[in-house]
């Protein structure tokens, strides 16, 4: 090493991590898992490209730090990155063809071996050409650099597209099955596999289409900015009309992902009441959750405390119970608030989980199974009815969550805007300075949780009539963790942040439906990685944009302020 | 502007309060007497009706004991980097998780070789060090990856980077050693008991118990008598005078992870030799939760604090559901042994918000 | 603005109206129609990922091995497999059930793993006509039409696998009858599954004249079972009945022999427990535990393990399997029964018919026993359970599985 130039060095240095990471993929049997799913039918699979991908990323890295454009030496830099990231996977075939791992590591089998030697096996031909390979795709990586700028932009578009259409494959086969019939849809799909043609057609239509764009934009500048209030309210109306319509254009299935990320809005709307206004530390938000949809499913289902008519129906239907779930739940916020006032951080924070656990396993309990089930849970929760109609299904569904969350963002706005929505971020800033400034911090306290359990019992209460069936291992710590982590992937104190929070903490995982095994931890990855990106979040507001930038790299304001 | 503090007498549904005193500290009071008062009928009940004897009431102390010096174990992991870190390492049950896991592999290669009955206790030693090395690798890359780039953004911040590397590290144990449940083997001087008074105590209970005693004492001597502690108690203090009085504070912290990560990976070989069978991907996550709770209950970053806390949970687990809610007449009552083991958190951050041992500072800025 | 409502609009009405008539078709709840290059597509919703996964993992092997054996053909077609996961959740079971019922070419689902999921999926297959026989759900209310009694039951529903009645029963009868068991305690994990179990033990060993001295749960995730096992020694039962599964059965068994009082009490388990990592995790502490489970010893059944091992390495992880393989087998048989061949070389299969098919089967010899499904979809006559005894051999020598010590089926010949 000590005779390596600093820039070969790097290429060794980052060539080895991103060997890492395909030795890493190998081993947990990701590899193998994702080559069985085609990325476009007969071309290439998912497992592949993944193989590949490190590889590829590393040439374009090791070619973008080096300065001068000096081409052979550019393409010599990536090549040699990219057979050096094959290493750790050259010593996993060496090694595997001596002893048998699959003992410990029960992924490293025939499949993988076949895989990464490119089905040549342990010996020298399947080293070679694995080490060829992913030199190959090193210096492709680094070959996109000596592209000019504009057609590597819109290569690059082009391919992401494509790939995106081949691995999401499955959403474009339920968005396409609204528009077309099955014979047109055969010949973009053979389930949920793109095929090559429509593949190449993307590709091309999204090259030129890229081209176009960047060519109109250079040609007529950037005009058009000032946008007129008749504009704003089109955007306003389009997008309201698109959210009316929203179900209809998608179809059940993902109406039925819709509903569920319209739940998690709705949570972490209330949460952030408590954690992004008024900073209280809140780990047991599924509490809330738990109450609401215990309460409906009790009173609307036909257990002892469902009152029967003489038709052997519940009194109550789902309108009436809906308000009651929400006064239920504020008054669990209440009661279960009064004992942790007094405490901070993450005293608070573990004793507002214990709470939350204490609600799941008193769900499960035989003590009070008579009255909600234990672990058998609630049945025969009915539909809600809304003129005759009984909204069953997602679709359907999906309008009476909408409905709630464009009230609990009503609220939510104005309540940040409010005295009360002030008092709140005092305390979260300094609660004892909020104190001497006369504010009563134990009763702004209360209301935060007070207020911030109604949508989660309004949420709980849809969940239950949107499932018809309810256990108790629904409601567990993870529904608190997750709506915790949407607010702050949001942005904490967001109201747009929860939004996109949501569409990412819930939407994207059902996106990675299909990878079953990996889908938690993509997830647990992309948690991470996100949260390293964009620290603030992914819409934060400017206040805690601001916060969160003020100790980092940028410290725009000058040290006097820093505490302001 | 001079605030004139007026003495304003607080109001519970009208009617005036004493002075100082608010509605919260009434139903705070209240509270306090309705749980105190049922711990104490449950328990009397129970006691009065004699269904269980004076030896099942030992036995079931003293595998709590055991069973909380797992947790304290754990703890202490937890307090050592919320120390010096003000953070939770919300993954740091899945630290316990990837030692215990991937030394029950080798564990069993031991067993096989003939190499752990004839010399358990070596090889126990052996073990418990493979499986330290493991975990503390796995807390020093956790602190270097997904903890130090996001030291000086808010404490929201590195708790969700903290979630998410607890997913990661679970489905990456899965995908390594597949998700069926693994067992350590048992080792035949672990299996018998010893008679202390009336009754007889496993010895692995006091196996788990003494190591986790002698790894405390370590970790007390090194935080209190060595340099490097030293080190740490001055990060732990205040960072920015830290490093101008010389000391190396991201080295302090990696070694804060290091030693919090080991101490895990002792637990999970400790553990698996206890209790062997369940060694899964998921099995440090409840672990992680009841040793974050400990370590709060004790004082969160206090070491004999957590210590303490773990023990007392364990206690409380083992002993409250037949003491309390038996009496109680409560049906199933070992399936809501964590809700006492959580309302007795509650009660005593009631009495004491900064933990059993906890500073009165830890709570202010906390 | 006005252009794009009434784009959106036209789409809306093209969407509501658009709905097409076959003409072939005469089936009350509509056809599937395959043209002439298209496979036959049917599903499976199981467990794949969480902590049962083992569940879905062993009825997707089940089914794939149904479908080799026919070469992966059925009316001359290639079978398509469509997986989802349906988790062991009321929610998963949901989602996993929209997907599939968004898909109209899916004729019929194997599945779901867990009751629960059962429970909310049903209602959505139902409702879209399609059917779904299920390898492990074995909660009672899901075969029983009686809303007013708890039932679950719709159109559409089937199962495979042994109602919670039966095996419960057995449970009761063998500790009373062959061990002479006169008290029992029971001890569930808060799974709907083992709390079902266990309650129908309980209540055949009370009615039977036996005294069910202790009804508990432990929690998932607990290790420490001292607790409970204590409450229970104050009492000492000659049964201890945990249909649970691992580790905490694990835990239960390994520790039970620390506690005095429970020395001579028998420990008995159920399928939960029925895997090859049990007894070598719990060791000396399983010798002598009874597990109740399906009775499978047919020839067929070795060959069907040979042919799992060859294609998937090992033994199945769960005892499920052949249900589901069986399962896969009833819905395919019942495609080739109904599929009507049209002139242009397209096939037809009606939904109601496909479900009269199944509900019709009788006598179908499957590696689980004959199967003859009764009006609400209950296939599995009970007769294929049996009682297994952990002796040294599997704790010590690896041999598994154990031996079959009592069968219901037997017992039934024996008394005829």
């Amino acid at each position: 090493m000590a005779t390596l130039s600093p820039p070969w060095r790097a290429v060794v240095r980052s060539g080895l991590i991103a060997g890492g990471v395909a030795l890493y993929t190998a081993l947990i049997g990701m590899l193998v898992a994702f080559d069985e799913r085609e990325v476009v039918r007969n071309s290439f699979t998912l497992g592949q490209l993944l193989l590949i991908a490190p590889a590829v990323l590393v040439g374009w890295l090791t070619g973008r730090k080096s300065p001068q454009p000096d081409a052979r030496l550019l393409l010599l830099r990536g090549f040699v990155s990219g057979v050096v990231s094959s290493l750790p996977l050259l010593a996993l075939l060496l090694v595997s063809s001596v002893v048998n791992l699959r003992t410990v590591l029960i992924n490293v089998d025939r499949d993988l071996v076949r895989l990464i030697s490119f089905d040549n096996g342990v010996g020298l031909p399947g080293a070679l050409m694995l080490a060829g390979s992913l030199g190959v795709a090193g210096l492709l990586g680094a070959f996109v650099h000596l592209i000019p700028a504009r057609p590597r932009h819109a290569l690059l578009t082009a391919l992401a597209w494509m790939l995106g259409a081949g691995i999401l494959g499955e959403l474009v086969r339920q968005l396409l099955s609204q528009f077309l019939d099955r014979g047109a849809l055969s010949w973009f799909l053979r389930r949920d596999t793109l095929k090559p043609e429509p593949a190449a057609l993307i590709f091309v239509v999204v090259l030129l289409a890229d081209l176009f764009w960047s060519w109109y934009r250079e040609t007529r500048g950037q005009q058009g900015r000032n946008e007129s209030h008749v504009l704003q309210y089109t955007r306003v109306g389009g997008l309201a009309i698109l959210l009316l319509l929203l179900p209809l254009l998608v179809g059940s299935a993902i109406s039925d992902v819709l509903t569920n990320i319209g739940l998690y809005i709705l949570m972490g709307l209330g949460l952030n009441i408590a954690v992004g206004l008024a900073g209280l530390f809140d780990l047991g938000y599924v509490t809330n959750f738990a109450v609401g949809a215990y309460t409906m499913g009790v009173l609307t289902s036909t257990g002892i405390l469902g009152i029967e008519n003489k038709l052997g129906v519940t009194v109550f239907n789902f309108w009436l119970v809906l308000p009651v779930s929400l006064l239920v739940a504020m008054f669990t916020g209440f009661i279960l608030a009064l004992p942790v006032l007094r405490m901070r951080g993450d005293y608070l924070a573990i004793a507002t989980l214990g709470f939350g656990e204490i609600i799941r396993l008193l769900a499960l309990s035989d003590w009070l199974k008579p009255i909600i089930g234990g672990a058998q849970g609630i049945l025969f929760i009915p539909a809600p009815n809304f003129l005759g109609v009984d909204l069953i299904g997602p679709q359907r569904l999906y309008y009476i969550i909408l409905g709630a969350c464009l009230l609990a963002i009503f609220v939510s706005s104005r309540l940040n805007n409010s005295r009360t929505g002030r008092q709140w971020m005092a305390i979260r800033e300094d609660e004892d300075v909020a104190s001497a400034m006369g504010i009563n911090t134990a009763r702004a306290k209360l209301l935060a949780f007070t207020i911030s359990a109604a949508t989660g019992g309004l949420a709980g209460a849809i969940f239950a009539a949107k499932l018809g069936t309810i256990f108790p291992t629904s409601f567990n710590l993870l529904v608190s963790v997750n709506v915790l982590s949407l607010i702050i992937i949001g942005g904490l104190g967001s109201l747009p942040g929860i939004i996109v929070g949501a569409l990412f903490l819930v939407g994207l995982p059902e996106l990675l439906r299909e990878f079953d095994e990996f889908r938690l931890l993509l997830y647990g990855t992309l948690m991470v990685t996100m949260m390293l990106a964009r620290p603030e979040g992914l819409w934060p507001s400017a206040v805690y944009r601001r916060e969160v930038r003020r100790d980092g790299e940028s410290a725009p304001l000058p040290v006097g302020e820093q505490q302001s | 502007m001079t605030q004139t503090r007026t003495v304003t007498r607080n109001r519970l549904f009208g009617i005036p309060l004493p002075a100082g005193r608010t509605g919260v500290d009434l139903v705070i009071s209240a509270l306090r007497i309705i749980i105190v008062a049922l711990v104490v009928i449950g328990a009397s009940s129970t006691l009065l009706e004699g269904r269980f004897t004076f030896e099942q009431w030992l036995a079931l102390l003293f595998a709590g004991l055991a069973q909380g010096s797992i947790y304290a174990l754990i703890a202490l992991g937890y307090t050592l980097v919320y120390g010096i870190l003000r953070m939770i390492n919300f993954a740091h049950g899945d630290v316990f998780m990837a030692g215990a896991f991937t030394t029950v592999f080798l564990a069993k290669s031991l067993q096989q070789s003939g190499f752990l009955d004839s010399q358990p206790l070596l090889a126990i030693l052996i073990l418990m060090g493979f499986a330290a090395l493991v975990s503390m690798t796995v807390a020093v890359l956790l602190e270097r990856i997904a903890y130090r780039p996001l030291r000086n953004a808010p404490r929201l911040v590195p708790l969700i980077t903290a979630i998410g590397a607890s997913f990661f590290l679970q489905y990456t144990f899965r995908g390594l050693f597949g998700s069926g449940f693994k067992a350590y083997p048992t080792v035949a001087f672990l299996r018998g008991t010893i008679a202390v008074g009336p009754i007889n105590i496993p010895v692995a209970q006091i196996f788990v118990f003494l190591s986790a005693i002698v790894l405390m004492f370590c970790l007390y001597w090194l935080v209190e008598r060595t340099r490097i502690g030293k080190a740490m108690r001055s990060v732990s203090e205040d960072k920015e005078v830290a490093t101008l009085m010389g000391v190396n504070v991201d080295l302090i912290i990696v070694f804060t992870f290091a030693i919090g990560g080991a101490l895990a990976g002792a637990a999970g070989v400790i553990n698996g030799f206890f209790r062997p069978q369940g060694v899964n991907f998921f099995m440090g996550f409840f672990p992680g939760i009841k040793a974050f709770t400990a370590a709060v209950l004790g004082g969160i970053g206090n070491i004999p604090g957590a210590m303490l806390g773990g023990m007392f949970l364990g206690v409380i687990e083992a002993i409250g559901p037949n003491l309390v809610l038996n009496g109680l007449g409560i049906p199933s009552a070992n399936q809501l042994k964590d809700v006492i083991a959580f309302t007795m958190l509650v009660l005593v951050l009631i009495f004491r918000p900064q933990g059993i041992l906890g500073e009165r500072l830890s709570a202010e800025k906390a | 603005m006005k252009k794009v409502a009434f784009l959106l609009f036209a789409i809306f009405l093209t969407f509501t109206f658009g709905a097409q008539a076959d003409g072939h078709c005469s089936d009350e709840i509509g056809c599937v129609v395959l043209a002439p290059d298209d496979p036959v597509t049917i599903g499976v919703m199981s467990a794949l990922s969480g902590p049962v996964a083992f569940l879905g993992e062993d009825s997707v092997g089940g089914v794939e091995i149904a479908l080799n054996r026919r070469d992966g053909l059925v009316l001359g077609r290639e079978i398509e497999l469509i997986t989802e996961d349906s988790l062991c959740s009321a929610e998963g079971g949901q989602t996993a059930a929209q997907k599939i019922a968004s898909d109209d070419q899916i004729l019929g689902v194997v599945g779901t793993s867990c009751s629960g999921a059962a429970a909310s999926a049903l209602p959505v297959i139902s409702a879209a006509g399609m059917l779904m026989i299920s390898p492990s759900n074995t909660s009672p209310a899901l075969t029983n039409a009686d809303m007013d009694a708890g039932g679950l039951w719709q159109p559409g529903y089937y199962r495979t696998a042994h109602n919670d009645e039966f095996q419960g029963a057995m449970a009761a009868e063998y500790a009373l009858n062959e061990l002479g068991a006169a008290s029992a305690a029971t001890i569930h994990d808060g799974d709907p599954y083992t709390d079902g179990l266990q309650a129908v033990m309980a209540r055949t060993f009370g009615e039977m004249g036996g005294d069910v001295v202790f009804q508990g749960a432990v929690n998932k995730g607990d290790t420490d079972m001292t607790a409970i096992l204590t409450e229970i020694a104050t009492n000492p039962p000659d049964v201890l009945y945990f249909p649970i599964f691992e580790p905490e059965g694990n835990f239960v068994a390994a520790q039970s022999q620390n506690i005095p009082g429970l020395e001579d009490t028998i420990l008995m388990g159920a399928d939960g427990l029925l895997v090859a990592s049990f007894p070598e995790a719990t060791g000396e502490a399983a010798i002598g535990m009874y597990l109740s489970g399906p009775y499978l010893s047919s020839e067929d059944y070795s060959a069907f393990l040979a042919e799992w091992d060859e294609e998937f390495g090992g033994a199945p992880p769960s005892g499920f399997h052949a249900h589901a393989y069986d399962a896969a087998n009833m819905l395919l048989d019942a495609i080739e029964s109904v599929a009507v061949e049209q002139e242009d070389g397209s096939i037809v299969i009606g939904r109601q018919a496909l479900r009269d098919a199944v509900s019709a089967t009788e006598e179908h010899a499957g590696l689980t026993g004959v199967l003859t499904c009764n009006e609400t979809g209950d296939c599995a006559t009970g007769e294929a359970l049996g009682m297994y005894l952990i002796t040294e051999a599997e704790v010590k020598e690896g041999k598994w599985p154990p031996d079959v010590i009592w069968s219901k089926a037997e017992a039934a010949m024996d008394d005829m």
